[in-house]
């Protein structure tokens, strides 16, 4: 039987698997960022699946200390990307990497 | 120890609040601070060993505990030497081009504090939190410029270096749900074989290799080192994918020894050897002088991963060898580097123009940032009495010891590739100048700090004795001399 800790640490590993193959397809920027969000979501899923092993005993405070963490970083990367991002469209109206004309 | 970090936090802020005002006054202070603080630590390590500081006295697990060890102390040295010569080469840098000045310098001393603060990390947590400090402290610097070219680099560089920790996290959410616990130390004691210990390892290899730039995940690394302001350029190519790959040798010898086959670690050397060939290849062809020396470390960070190969699954005193061979090839290419990139804005200011070619009879109007130059692809190439020679000396003698001759030829190739880039900038610089050529003026200062860092290169490989004594202090192979 699968409980509840391991179908929240399956889905994290399916939502991480998720966001890598966004960030790996989409040539959009935007879409890069937000794969990135959903990579670390998973992450954080993952991470909080762990602190409650068996149902009986208090939550481990650890891993949820871990994921406040991982979360403020995620934040504060994910709003220094979209100031880059802006600037980049503002300056040449590209939205991707690669050198393909403005849509 | 938790002034290692304080103080450049501090300058940070206080740089960022002041602005233009007291500049020199301040960057003289954190740096004298900082001086001041490496000194002490260097002392306690020195004589009495490892050190551990609870910050706030919280302790592990809820708080987090600093450690420094020989290592560590090693590399915060390292960090100080080339900070606080680029600090002054800056000075004069930034003080012509306000626009980007304003913001070098919060970004720079908060780039100091994450590093240290790596250094200092004994948690795989902690490591990430400081990894990614430092990731977005260095793309910060990357588009400085704010041009088009150097935001496309600093984006690329920015989402290789979000996926590179999501994956090294992935990895930590797997060795604490295995283990229950963060620590180095601990987790060295507890991981066995297995599936978890092997998927973890993979995750957070693959992360940090992807933030180290070895071959074939360096695809950012050019652009973004090549594309940056100078300082930035040394800062970055010199300490900050040291960084990434000092949490590498953590991990692999003294967390998961007991999961890794040598199969990995051959994998890593091999990826090692290609590096050095490609990037040095492709150094050889860059028509650009700084994306020469940024493909040039794409090429020396391949030097670094021989180490694995060649500690992994021998003797202890050969793997010994290697490992101290890996980290002085670290600290060499450390300075060697900085100094290599600071001679190349140098020149490139002098003359206006970045092509290799445009350096025709620089070596009449700054003999001393040649001299530099030629220092530092010196020591890159491993020719004594640099500080590259012992690091390639090293592992030299560690391949022979062990008997894997491969590596031998790698180690030589390697050197006769470097050579050929080196000396393709050097034709250039002592053939006649041209007649329309037109050569600005440079602060002393600024030729001096290139030239003091590469005469700190020099002086690794002639005073080799107290790094390599200090490396010991609570190494993986202690007890195990490794003196040359």
């Amino acid at each position: 039987m699968i409980g509840p800790s391991l179908s929240y640490a399956l889905a994290g590993v399916a939502l991480f698997a998720l966001g890598l193959y966004g960030l790996s397809v989409h040539p959009h920027l935007l879409r890069k960022v937000l794969a990135f969000n959903v990579t670390g979501s998973g992450v954080f899923l993952v991470l909080v699946s762990l602190s409650q092993r068996d149902p009986g005993t208090p939550p481990d405070p650890v891993p949820q200390a871990l994921v406040l963490t991982g979360i403020v970083v995620a934040v504060s990367a994910t709003a220094f990307a979209l100031a880059l991002l802006r600037r980049l469209y503002a300056l040449t109206g590209k939205t991707g990497l690669d050198d393909e004309p403005a849509p | 120890m938790p002034w290692m970090i304080l103080i450049p936090l501090g300058a940070s802020t206080l740089s960022f609040l002041l602005g233009e005002r007291a500049r020199w006054q301040l960057t003289a202070a954190a740096v004298a601070g900082q001086g001041w603080a490496l000194a002490g630590l260097l002392m306690q390590v020195w004589e009495e060993g490892p050190q551990r500081h609870p910050v706030g006295g919280w302790g592990a697990p809820l708080g987090i505990d600093l450690r420094a060890d020989g290592l560590s102390a090693t590399m915060l040295t390292m960090t100080a030497l080339v900070g606080g010569f680029v600090s002054v080469y800056a000075l004069g840098c930034f003080s012509r081009d306000r626009a980007g000045g304003a913001y070098f310098w919060p970004l720079w001393w908060f780039l100091w504090a994450a590093l240290n603060a790596l250094f200092l990390s004994g948690d795989v947590f902690n490591l990430y939190v400081t990894l990614e400090l430092l990731g977005l402290g260095a793309v910060a610097l990357v588009c400085l410029g704010g041009e088009p070219g150097a935001l496309v680099a600093g984006l690329r560089y920015l989402l290789a270096a979000l996926l590179g920790s999501l994956a090294y996290l992935m990895g930590v959410a797997l060795l604490y749900g295995a283990h229950g616990t963060l620590a180095l130390d601990q987790l060295g004691l507890l991981v066995r074989p297995g599936i978890a210990s092997t998927v973890a390892a993979a995750l957070m290899t693959v992360g940090l290799l992807l933030k180290t730039a070895l071959f074939p995940l360096h695809y950012w690394l050019p652009p973004a080192h090549g594309g940056a302001p100078v300082p930035v350029s040394a800062l970055l190519s010199g300490l900050v994918v040291k960084a990434s790959f000092y949490i590498l040798l953590r991990l692999w010898f003294e967390v998961f020894p007991a999961a890794l086959t040598p199969a990995w670690a051959q994998g890593l050397g091999g990826l090692g050897a290609a590096a050095i060939v490609w990037g040095a290849w492709h150094a050889f062809h860059q028509e650009k002088l700084k994306m020469l020396v940024a493909w040039s470390t794409v090429a020396q960070i391949g030097y670094l991963f021989l180490l694995f190969p060649l500690a992994t699954s021998v003797a202890p005193a050969e793997a010994a060898l290697a490992w101290s061979g890996g980290v002085y090839q670290a600290l060499s290419h450390g300075l060697a580097k900085a100094a290599m990139f600071l001679a190349a804005g140098s020149m490139i200011h002098a003359t206006g123009e970045e092509r290799v070619e445009s350096l025709d009879g620089i070596s009449r109007h700054l003999p001393l940032t040649l001299f530099t130059f030629a220092l530092a692809g010196m020591n890159l190439m491993g020719l004594p009495p640099s500080g590259g020679f012992i690091a390639k000396w090293l592992l030299l003698e560690s391949a022979l010891a062990s008997g894997q001759w491969g590596w031998v030829a790698v180690l030589i190739t390697g050197a006769l590739l470097t050579a050929g880039y080196v000396f393709r900038v050097l034709r250039h610089a002592f053939l006649p100048p041209r007649p329309d050529a037109r050569v600005h003026v440079l602060p002393g200062y600024m030729e001096l700090a290139a030239f003091a860092l590469a005469i700190g290169s020099l002086l690794l490989g002639l005073t080799a004795t107290f790094p390599l004594t200090l490396l010991e202090v609570g190494a993986p192979f202690a007890g195990v001399r490794a003196m040359p």
